[in-house]
């Protein structure tokens, strides 16, 4: 290990490749067990209309779990759209700008969703 | 360390540019990863029109009714399955990554088939929430 620490060479890193990889399919795994239970039980179980549908989102558990998801969510499109605009975006400039857009909409969208589901 | 530079043209190799792709004929696990973007894209920039969707299914009765009658049109039924496409080519596509990260599949042939696989799983069930949303099934 010593051996391969210089001046010539950098070997530790700060690991964003390693952590974003990893996040990338830990929020994965977290939202497709959500999306599968929540889809077969809304389609197959729950009778159709309002009062049930809302009714669902009522118990407090149920809108922690939606937002620890939706959290998820936000992170793992971060990590997505970084990837994409880091291959397809060449100037810095307008990589900076996509990057803060970015984050803008999606810091928006986690805060309308904890309005949502915090009015029911 | 200038001289060096000038002597040695290294060899330069940079990502495919988007028009170049047309010309290209990809293997299936290329068209596969392509779409995972493509599709992922897609649903970012839904987000909000979904939690626009959801809100509105959730505030009360009278936004519920109003909800339906959103969804009764053919071009947001048009979007909704294209959004459904997307969800399911990426959630499709995703456990497949999982399970190549697992070492599972990661032969040429067996990643060449699970790309096509992805296909022949997530486009029948987006026939199916197809036939749904316009009230055929």
């Amino acid at each position: 290990m010593a051996a391969n620490i210089g001046p010539k060479r950098l070997v530790v890193g700060a690991h964003y490749g390693l952590r974003d990889w990893l996040a990338q399919r830990i929020t994965a795994v977290v939202m497709a067990v959500y999306v599968i239970a929540f889809a077969a039980y809304a389609l197959f179980v729950l009778p159709a209309g309002y009062e049930t549908w809302a009714g669902l989102f009522a118990p407090l558990w149920i809108k922690i779990a939606t937002l620890v998801v939706i959290g998820a969510l936000i992170y793992h499109v971060w990590v997505g759209m970084r990837e994409i605009f880091m291959d397809y975006v060449k100037p810095t400039s307008v990589r900076l700008f996509a990057y803060v857009l970015t984050v803008l909409w999606l810091a928006a969208c986690a805060v309308w969703s904890v309005q949502i589901l915090w009015r029911v | 360390m200038s001289t060096t530079l000038q002597e040695k043209k290294r060899p330069e190799f940079k990502n495919i540019h988007v028009t170049q792709i047309v010309r290209y004929r990809l293997p299936a696990g290329s068209v596969t990863s392509i779409l995972h973007r493509v599709s992922g894209a897609l649903m970012f920039l839904a987000l909000p029109f979904l939690l626009w969707l959801f809100d509105l299914s959730l505030i009360s009765e009278l936004s519920y009714v109003r909800l339906a009658t959103v969804l009764s049109g053919w071009f947001v039924k048009l979007v909704l399955l294209g959004l459904c496409w997307a969800l399911l080519h990426h959630l499709v596509t995703g456990i497949r990554h999982v399970l190549l990260d697992l070492h599972i599949g990661i032969e040429k042939e067996a990643a060449a088939r699970s790309a096509l696989w992805v296909h022949f799983i997530s486009l029948p069930l987006t026939l199916a929430a197809g036939l749904k949303l316009f009230g055929v099934l």
